[in-house]
């Protein structure tokens, strides 16, 4: 049964949601895993050069695999009235809108990082570069959520396949911080230098996102229930 | 209805315009409802009523005029404006992968905490007794609806503001909820009605509203 709080209640629904619509969560885990999975067969058995590839496919297909989950994240809810019934609920928009965004995650990012070991295993990389792989999505996947969100809210108003080409136009310019941060910190561990200060900057990129996405996809959502 | 203090409510609109794009859908439109009253919105398909109505609850803001609550501006305190209004657009809500009983729990955490039992009771009053537990994707577009007005019974909200609420509804459902508003007017509450029907209840509309193209 739900929780009485009402952004524990809003978690917990999504999260309901998603598990009642296993084909949408599975989906983009597939295809991540797919995708990833194509390389080794294209570029053939060379592990050396495998293991030097792994960290950026596996990264892109992440990113990929994330904005295939974006469309629905509001879509279900803003088609159905749900959106308006939070929207007119006392309680703050913004909080409400983040516990939402919390669920995306953890339906979304965390089977990636979840699934990520094997795929590592598959390009031959040693367990440290899976350990600093997975570190890098853990602080990666939910700023890429979360900026994904801001797009998702901003085209919800664009039915049809326009609005899923504009959204990835639009989301993933921005994503390429978080990608270069990600790769340079693989890099670094790789060649055996420290990596404290692109994991500080991974997180710091969340933190700014955390803080200022929740309010940016109220305010979109807000304009698009006018 | 879970509040029953004696306080006389007033839900007013005061000189609404509202433009869109080239087209102005009403202007200087002003209304007054008070507890006990309730009130007609008439007017062509794309005349603007569900546009009044989101409007008046507040999920749009007006070219120009203001909403008041208690005869001060709804921005003042929304927080009590929220809390004072419930309002159930021709969209229900109403999520297909939960039950009617998960979809009404939902709804009421995101108001106030309601007791599991006093839910029972609001589907059982909109005779979804027995379905309570069924996904309502499996529950017809009437009972669907049904879901979305035993909304009504546990909100504390002193103003309903409703869209076309007997769509999708047959007779039954119709009866109830003539008697659901009828009971809320009585215990102090407000109405605003949006509907191209004839409605039928016991006491007079307080006015009508013809919105015109």
């Amino acid at each position: 049964m739900l929780s009485s709080n009402p952004y524990l209640a809003t978690i917990q629904r999504d999260l309901l949601l998603g598990l009642r619509n296993p084909g949408r969560l599975l989906n983009p885990l597939l295809f991540y895993g797919l995708v990833a999975l194509l390389f080794p067969l294209a570029l053939g058995p060379e592990h050396r050069l495998l293991a030097q590839a792994a960290p950026g496919i596996i990264w892109v297909a992440a990113l990929l695999a994330t904005l295939m989950t974006l469309d629905s994240l509001f879509r279900g809810d803003f088609n159905d009235g749900s959106l308006e019934l939070l929207a007119l609920s006392p309680h703050p928009f913004v909080l409400l809108v983040a516990a939402k965004l919390f669920a995306q995650w953890l339906l979304t990012g965390l089977p990636l990082i979840l699934l990520t070991p094997v795929l590592g295993m598959f390009f031959s990389l040693t367990g440290q570069s899976i350990g600093i792989l997975l570190l890098t999505l853990l602080l990666g996947t939910p700023t890429i959520s979360l900026i994904g969100a801001i797009g998702a809210a901003l085209t919800l108003n664009i039915r049809g396949a326009g609005g899923g080409a504009l959204l990835a136009l639009l989301v993933l310019p921005l994503y390429i911080p978080v990608l270069i941060f990600a790769a340079g910190t693989i890099k670094a561990a790789g060649a055996g230098l420290p990596v404290d200060g692109q994991l500080f900057f991974m997180a710091a990129l969340l933190v700014l996102a955390i803080t200022l996405a929740p309010a940016a996809v109220a305010a979109a959502l807000k304009i698009n229930m006018h | 209805m879970t509040d029953q203090s004696s306080q006389t409510c007033t839900l007013k609109a005061l000189g609404l315009q509202c433009d869109r794009g080239d087209r102005e859908l009403f202007n200087d439109l002003s209304l007054s409802v008070s507890s006990g009253q309730w009130l007609q919105i008439c007017g062509a398909n794309g005349s603007g009523k569900t546009t009044l109505l989101r409007m008046l609850c507040g999920l749009i803001k007006p070219d120009a005029g203001e909403i008041h609550w208690q005869d001060k501006p709804a921005h003042q305190n929304p927080v009590l404006f929220r809390q004072s209004v419930e309002y159930i657009g021709h969209l229900a809500a109403v999520k297909p992968e939960l039950s009617p009983l998960e979809n009404l729990r939902f709804a009421a955490i995101l108001n106030s905490d309601t007791p599991k039992h006093k839910l029972e009771d609001a589907l059982d009053h909109v005779e979804l007794y027995g379905f309570e537990h069924e996904p309502a994707y499996t529950l017809s577009a009437g009972q669907q609806r049904r879901i979305a007005l035993a909304r009504l019974l546990i909100s504390p909200a002193k103003a309903w503001i409703l869209d076309e609420p007997f769509n999708a509804l047959d007779r039954s459902g119709v009866n109830v909820l003539e008697s659901l508003i009828e009971q809320h007017l009585q215990n102090g509450g407000l109405a605003i009605l949006a509907s191209h029907m004839p409605i039928n209840l016991p006491l007079e509309p307080a006015g009508q509203i013809q919105l015109t193209n």
